[in-house]
């Protein structure tokens, strides 16, 4: 296989075809559509299922019965279709079966607009749906590892039998880039022990997320967070561009990343030691890493495209460790190199005068 | 030498589980219908269950198939996406009126409108029941319920909600008929109407529902033989039984009766 | 330079985006980095569009950029956003057959090049895209004329393959009219 220009939308649909994606149930949302429109010819084409739902709501439950029946299976939206899933989020966690969800963030919030955000960090990361449980978060910079994480997202949903949320964002979806895809893999013959296939030969399979008893349902919940810790142990993933001597550090995600690293080659030419610490996986989120990275250096500065939410999360790893400041944009804004950079001056500013106000810092 | 005849006995497709419905209530019945249904098709092996939420949110304890249970409203998506990856099973909702006729009425008619291959057994006792008897969108006008409680008033919360009559609209749907569970002769009635139901998906001729008037006797504050009467009186008169809809292929069936 | 960023702007319609993916393709298949983003949204539907292509050495950051080193526009509106925004020593494209004001900035090239009349005489007056590429080539080889002849040749729509002859001699001709000019104005 060769390099090709291709846009996220279609990359990221592509990668899940050739995943093994079986079935593929969405609403038309803006700034995913060609990524459903992609899924309506091929998967037809391939003689696999493709059905366009009436709603969100509807889609995910699509998705929640072809999972039950043990498919390979996905669906994908943008932020407000995402509010709409998370119902059977929730159920899909609780019933530990595994599914594919490809998220292409877009401003909030309401219906906000279409242009690219990281608005859903909270939504995915943390509060998904009722209940305790966090999907696996894979947080795409390129169109090369939109098609990567979205292969590894369907083998990560099998391993743990679990819900996978590829986080990407309207820049990642719309851009083009050369990418390669991975070879188409051959069909999955047989369905999992545990699916609902037909009770013949065998005790009946239920899959369900009621538990009545209080003991029962904590013993599930325990069964979710071992399977969250293993989770935990096992998949976090990180990029680190530039580290050598730095003693600030810019931490941001997805498109964000991209600018960031823009502007940390343009520091670096100015001579400010400033690297860049990129999570992939924004659950689990890269924690010991970051730990590690506090003790090393002064200043941690989180970028995103929202008013700061993973900021949160990196603060309270890192504790009193180093010190902690966000820059971001929201309303679909990306940030600029320049503004990163106006901020990253300000900070070594402050560091030479106290009273210097360090510009657009949130503390 | 004594011979013995069985001539009652527990359906294949039930399992060995005491039920949880209350003294009258008619679910019992339903379910005993659809697994006779499922023995006699001789469909166990290949039946999938999409439970919902209410009542009979344990139906998958009942009967001894595969079974999944669905959010609240959603079983005919879920069983959508069932049904679309594995077109060789048989698969089923059981959802009540809470579940199907307000807060699923969208699954429920979209997947008609797709002429989903699939069967919904469709509860209708006029009123919520695992909440503790509130007012559905099939409750009658008057009726009183914990969340009506001078009755439903047609100004404030609109009219009663004909669920069969609504689906038989649709160009998709291969069966939709309402039976009554309220004595034995609208028992049987109702078992060979749960039959053709199944014999349409098993042909592939679309979406199939039989709407079944049922008792709730805890919720209404009555005894059972009461709710019996109550379903004839007070229920038929607005939900008239009938074949609304019947696809051809089955519709000669269906004038005998459906034998 | 080892990264050069594009704006390519214009009305819906004018063949913004394609004229941007030839360049990525030329780029790509000339072994550079290259990144390729449209404007979306309701913008494009009959408004304006544009996409910016950065074609570079190294691996690409940021896909969009405030100040381009070379700015295309196809249109007055466009002209009149982003004559101002194209870096100092930058190049601005003009097509000269619909945008009659002029910069009045000295610290940029401008290339005028009538788009519209260069495709409706040796093509369709709908090739202007691929005219206006041609005259920033001539100024700028950021990719070899050659390269973006052969991305035409691999990705130019099926439905528009009968117009592949007239393509490749209005980007020649774009090229051309560039190229025989002297330089700034």
């Amino acid at each position: 296989m060769s390099k090709q220009l291709l846009k996220g939308n279609v990359a990221l649909a592509e990668a899940a075809i050739r995943a093994g994606c079986e079935a593929y149930f969405g609403y038309p949302i803006t700034p995913q559509t060609e990524l459903l429109e992609h899924m309506a010819r091929r998967m037809i084409e391939l003689n696999r299922v493709f059905l366009q739902a009436e709603s969100e709501v509807a889609a995910i439950n699509m998705v929640y019965g072809a999972a039950v029946a043990g498919t390979k299976v996905m669906t994908s939206s943008s932020s407000p279709g995402i509010s709409l899933m998370q119902e059977g989020f929730s159920y899909i966690a609780g019933s530990n079966v595994p599914v594919v969800v490809i998220d292409v963030m877009r401003g909030g919030p309401g219906l906000g607009n279409i242009q690219p955000s990281q608005s859903d960090y909270n939504q995915i990361t943390k509060s998904a749906g009722h209940g305790d449980f966090h999907p696996i978060v894979l947080a795409p910079a390129t169109v090369q590892e939109a098609i990567d994480l979205t292969v590894l997202a369907f083998d990560l949903a099998e391993t743990y039998r679990t819900l996978v949320i590829v986080a990407a964002d309207g820049a990642i979806g719309q851009m083009m880039e050369p990418a390669e895809l991975p070879p188409m893999r051959p069909k999955r013959e047989k369905r999992p022990f545990w699916a609902l296939t037909g009770a013949a030969g065998r005790p009946k399979n239920v899959i369900t997320s009621l538990y009545l008893g209080a003991d029962n349902l904590e013993a599930l919940n325990n069964q979710i967070q071992d399977k969250l810790a293993l989770i935990q142990g096992h998949e976090v993933r990180y990029d680190c561009y530039r580290m050598e001597d730095a003693d600030s550090v810019l931490v941001a995600f997805g498109t964000a990343a991209r600018v960031a690293q823009t502007a940390v080659d343009h520091l670096r030419q100015e001579g400010f030691p400033v690297g860049l610490l990129r999570p992939i996986t924004l659950w689990p989120f890269p924690e010991r890493p970051l730990r590690e990275l506090a003790q090393q250096v002064d200043t941690l500065l989180v970028v995103e495209m929202n008013a700061g939410q993973m900021f949160h999360d990196v603060k309270e790893v890192v504790g009193d460790q180093a010190e902690v400041y966000f820059t971001g944009r929201t309303g679909g804004a990306i940030p600029t190199p320049d503004e990163i950079e106006r901020v990253v001056h300000g900070l070594y500013n402050y560091y030479l005068d106290p009273d210097y106000s360090p510009v657009g810092v949130l503390a | 030498m004594i011979s013995e005849k069985v001539v009652y006995e527990r359906p294949v497709a039930l399992s060995v589980n005491r039920t949880h419905y209350c003294p009258g209530c008619t679910h019992g019945t339903a379910h005993r219908l659809v697994a006779e249904t499922i023995d006699e098709l001789n469909i166990r092996e290949r039946t999938i269950l999409v439970a919902s939420v209410g009542c009979s949110v344990f139906a998958y304890d009942y009967f001894d198939v595969d079974a999944c249970e669905a959010p609240h409203g959603r079983a005919p998506a879920m069983a959508t996406g069932i049904k679309r990856v594995s077109p060789d099973n048989i698969v089923f909702t059981y959802q009540g009126d809470g579940d199907l006729a307000s807060i699923g009425i969208g699954e429920a008619i979209h997947a008609a409108s797709r002429g989903e291959n699939i069967t919904i057994i469709f509860i209708n006792n006029a009123v919520y029941g695992m909440t503790g008897g509130q007012m559905a969108p099939t409750s009658l006008i008057g009726q009183k319920t914990t969340s009506s409680p001078l009755g439903r008033d047609p100004k404030l919360s609109g009219t009663p909600l004909h669920i069969a009559e609504l689906m038989a609209g649709l160009p998709g749907v291969a069966y939709s008929v309402r039976r009554s569970l309220h004595d034995a002769r609208h028992v049987i009635q109702a078992k060979k109407a749960i039959r053709l139901a199944f014999e349409a998906q098993m042909q592939h001729l679309g979406f199939s529902l039989v709407e079944l008037l049922s008792t709730c006797p805890t919720n209404w504050g009555v005894a059972p033989g009461e709710a019996c009467d109550w379903v004839r009186e007070e229920m038929i008169p607005v939900y008239p039984l009938g074949d609304f809809k019947v696809a051809e292929p089955l519709r000669a069936r269906s004038q005998r009766g459906g034998q | 330079m080892s990264e050069t960023s594009v704006v390519i702007a214009g009305f819906g319609g004018q063949g913004v985006l394609f004229a941007g993916q030839l360049l990525a393709y030329a780029g790509m298949e000339n072994g550079r980095f290259v990144t390729w983003i449209p404007s979306y949204g309701p913008e494009m539907r009959g408004g304006t569009a544009h996409c910016t292509v950065i074609i570079s050495d190294r691996p690409i950051g940021a896909p969009t950029v405030t100040r381009p080193d070379i700015a295309i526009v196809l249109n007055q509106p466009s002209f009149d956003k982003y004559e101002p925004l194209v870096k100092p020593g930058g190049l601005l494209v003009v097509n000269s057959s619909l945008v009659t004001a002029s910069s009045l900035r000295d610290d940029l090239e401008l290339a005028l090049v009538p788009a519209d009349a260069l495709a409706e005489q040796f093509g369709t007056r709908q090739l202007l895209n691929v005219a206006a590429l041609g005259a920033m080539l001539a100024k700028r080889p950021l990719v070899a004329l050659t390269a973006v002849d052969q991305a035409l040749r691999n990705h130019l729509p099926a439905s528009k393959a009968h117009l592949l002859a007239a393509n490749l001699t209005v980007l020649e001709k774009g090229y051309a009219h560039c190229v025989q000019l002297p330089l700034a104005q």
